[in-house]
């Protein structure tokens, strides 16, 4: 009862003129960079860190929230309407909504979209509201033991699952984790690999690592492949309604992807690919019309927009509750957190409700306004498509670098930002996966601390990183996932 | 270089949307900003500008790292020998400048004034068997390592605190098992789960979560009593002779000239009588620790022995 009084509150908060203005503000900008191929919510929300300085840090975070909520809803629509993802969680959708495009049903398809969507958005928003108060207090029983243990899984599952192959995964990662040791050790005050330069002496910032993969790298990635023909843009053709029959074919795919994202976003490492993946397969093998599969199967798009959406939720649960950054996304919001000298965890929830509960309750009012935004205005949003991609691919460069110069003002920051994007293009063209880098940087300080911590409390014996069953689980998990694959190739081989 | 100044004022003003006046003082918060030297610095101009000390521009620059070393290295290139270029900086510089052998030597600048100060409270979880600060020693001392020890950055205030504490203690200071914490927050987490016997932060930082009762107050660092903690005792009280704060004040350049250097430190000294930057002292929470000067001069090389010899003590600096 006392959380929904605490929502409630939450909702007075979040219904105020300016938070509301806020809101819509992240929403209708979420949408447009979730349709724009190229740039997500972690680019974005990086790219708009200098505004902390000025806005009060509820606004923020409702924005910023609007944003996270809003590309996963954007993303559909170039997945449907152009076959390319405008969002990394928008992949699977492209399947089987691109083809419901070309045979006249786009219409049918975004509407599924949208409201699947807004059904997983409220369903995940209503159990995280729930759930945080209650996950919060385990930040109380989880010891370094169990933080490093589910860092360490979240490496071996990024690693093995992203990416073209596993060797190309841990290098990835391994890069993540050195760019992650520079400056500072937080443990001793010692630098590490600074060469005696004073600059690099705090760090590189996660935000100028991620603006640069994401829209140097990526930019010069399109630009090297440039073709001056278009893409082929399906027409919105058919009802502008889904059939009865859509909605029967509808409405259990959202259940299961919301059911399938809300956990898996909540884990670290599984971003909003993952539970998307599986949500296509699960209905793919469910599904009562298995011929329509790859051809335009309208469960195809439910299951898949759900569960990403359901995820974005689900970033949301360890990231307030117990500051642990789960996704690219989730780790530029806490760079937000600390921005504003706000450290997210347990605390956060008694010491600023009004933050916590006033962004919850934003997350129901932005699910709304993103259902209105994208059902009846999607034809306003695809012009969004028609802008030439050249202008628009250096518009991006551009603002790339007065964000990254706008963070510190610092010119060591712009030459990082040089050597990462050509890095970033390396590793595009020659197939190594971003993620696994990001995720390294991400929570390799973070394991690094707690492996430490949990050492010098355990006066130097290895077992004690075994000696909670959480971290005993989770390590046999990681073990498991690195062995299983060569284990079964080898029996295989002798059978 | 100055044209580089102004392209950096320039693409400042345009990623942030604000607009900067032009400036007479150049102000170096070598933190990020929301933090406590961030807000010295800016609470500090604020209130010179309403006590109507001092009315002219300012402009900051918040470069963040390593204790301010980072910043003050930058400070110290950019600012030797200019007569209105001031920087915030604190008791974690003098460790951290120790601890990272930083090239930077505080002597070199002029001090002007130490504003303010935080006193620093140990603390154990609500159901520990330690109710005082003697208990919680005298079991340190029977095993150091089997009873961790958390607080900030290695090197910094907490740390140096609970050096002091071992010494008072007859604990040798490298036997302890000081773990550091990203935050106070994190260190109350760590006591409540027990990885943690002790913690130490600021004052100001522990007092919600022991009123809330997750963890026990054992003692503060000030010479007298905390008003708003008037149940715990000071360290003197419980037996051990240590006295230590998180200080904060202001330098100006090496080099700036006498005129303005003494106008600045005039300033300040009309400052800390000024009934604006009271308010501001009652608003932060933060106590008054005037000091200005060459009197801050001495106090600063002062800080810079006994932290120098803490730190050696505890094996972190050769």
């Amino acid at each position: 009862m006392e959380t929904f009084e605490l929502l409630l509150h939450g909702f007075s908060v979040a219904l105020q003129p300016t938070n509301l203005m806020w809101a819509l503000v992240g929403s209708v900008l979420g949408t447009a960079i979730g349709i724009l191929p190229g740039i997500g919510p972690a680019l974005t929300i990086a790219l708009l860190l200098p505004v902390t300085t000025a806005l009060a840090p509820t606004s923020a975070f409702i924005m910023f929230a609007g944003i996270l909520y809003g590309a996963m809803y954007g993303g559909s629509t170039t997945s449907i309407l152009l076959n390319t993802p405008g969002e990394a969680g928008s992949m699977m959708t492209a399947l089987e909504g691109n083809k419901m495009a070309r045979a006249g049903r786009g219409a049918a398809a975004l509407a599924t979209a949208a409201i699947g969507s807004f059904v997983a958005g409220t369903i995940a928003t209503l159990a995280l509201t729930f759930a945080a108060p209650a996950v919060a207090e385990l930040a109380f029983y989880f010891k370094p033991t169990d933080y490093f243990a589910i860092t360490a899984l979240a490496f071996c599952s990024v690693a093995v699952v992203m990416g073209t192959s596993r060797t190309r995964g841990f290098v990835s990662l391994f890069l993540g984790i050195a760019i992650g040791v520079i400056g500072i050790d937080t443990m001793t005050g010692q630098p590490r690999l600074t060469f005696g330069n004073m600059q690099l002496l705090r760090g590189i910032a996660l935000t100028v690592v991620l603006v640069s993969l994401f829209a140097v790298g990526e930019i010069l990635y399109v630009a090297s492949r440039y073709r001056t023909t278009p893409g082929v843009m399906a027409p919105i053709k058919g009802q502008l309604w889904m059939t009865k029959q859509d909605f029967a074919r509808s409405w259990k795919p959202w259940l299961r992807g919301t059911a399938i994202g809300f956990p898996m976003g909540a884990l670290p490492g599984s971003g909003s690919e993952i539970p998307t993946m599986l949500s296509y397969t699960l209905e793919r093998k469910l599904t009562k019309y298995p011929e329509e599969f790859g051809k335009g199967a309208i469960e195809g798009v439910a299951g898949p927009e759900a569960a990403n959406n359901a995820a974005a939720a689900g970033i949301l649960v360890p990231l307030l509750t117990l500051g642990l950054p789960t996704s690219a996304t989730a780790a530029v919001l806490l760079a937000a957190f600390q921005n504003y000298g706000l450290q997210p965890g347990p605390f956060l929830f008694t010491s600023n409700p009004a933050l916590i509960w006033g962004l919850i309750a934003s997350l129901y009012v932005g699910n709304v306004m993103l259902l209105v935004l994208n059902l009846p205005l999607v034809g306003i949003w695809v012009q969004l498509l028609r802008i030439p991609r050249p202008q628009l691919y250096a518009g991006i460069l551009v603002f790339a670098m007065i964000g990254v110069w706008g963070l510190a003002g610092s010119w060591v920051d712009l030459t990082i930002m040089l050597v990462v994007g050509l890095a970033g293009y390396v590793m595009r063209v020659y197939d190594f996966p971003i993620a696994p880098v990001l995720i390294g940087l991400i929570l390799g300080p973070m394991a690094e601390t707690q492996l430490r911590t949990a050492l010098a409390a355990g006066q130097g014996n290895p077992l004690v990183l075994v000696s909670t069953p959480l971290s005993a689980i989770f390590i046999t998990l990681a073990v498991l996932l690195l062995a299983l694959p060569i284990l079964l190739k080898r029996l295989r081989a002798n059978a | 270089m100055n044209f580089t100044k102004t392209l950096a004022a320039l693409a400042m003003t345009a990623a942030l949307g604000t607009g900067a006046a032009s400036a007479q003082v150049n102000v170096m918060l070598p933190a990020a900003p929301g933090g406590g030297w961030d807000g010295t610095g800016r609470q500090a101009f604020q209130a010179l500008n309403d006590a109507g000390i001092y009315t002219g521009g300012v402009n900051f620059t918040n470069t963040g790292g390593a204790g301010g070393t980072v910043g003050l290295a930058e400070f110290l290139g950019t600012s030797t020998g200019q007569p209105d270029a001031l920087a915030v900086f604190g008791a974690i510089t003098v460790g951290a400048i120790a601890l990272n052998n930083s090239p930077i030597n505080l002597a070199e600048f002029r001090p002007v004034a130490r504003l303010t100060a935080e006193y620093l409270v140990v603390a154990v979880a609500a159901d520990s068997p330690y109710n005082t600060l003697a208990d919680l020693v005298a079991a340190v001392k029977a095993d150091p390592g089997a009873h961790p020890i958390g607080g900030g950055s290695a090197g910094g205030v907490d740390h140096i605190a609970v050096a002091l504490l071992a010494q008072a203690g007859e604990i040798p200071v490298a036997d302890l098992n000081y773990i550091p914490q990203t935050s106070g927050a994190e260190t109350v987490t760590a006591i409540v789960n027990g990885t943690l016997t002790a913690g130490v932060s600021g004052t100001s930082e522990f007092a919600q979560f022991a009123e809330q009762g997750r963890i026990k107050l054992l003692a503060v660092t000030s010479a007298e009593r905390r008003p708003n903690l008037p149940d715990v005792p000071t360290f003197h009280e419980a037996g051990y002779d240590v006295e230590i704060a998180n200080w904060r004040g202001i330098l100006a350049a090496p080099g700036a000239p006498d005129d303005n250097y003494a106008t600045w430190v005039d300033n300040f000294t009309k400052l800390s009588q000024s009934d604006a930057w009271k308010a501001v002292l009652a608003a932060q929470g933060w106590e008054d620790y005037f000091l200005a000067g060459e009197e801050f001069g001495a106090f600063i090389a002062e800080e810079t022995a006994t932290q120098g010899q803490i730190l050696k003590d505890a094996g972190l600096v050769n």
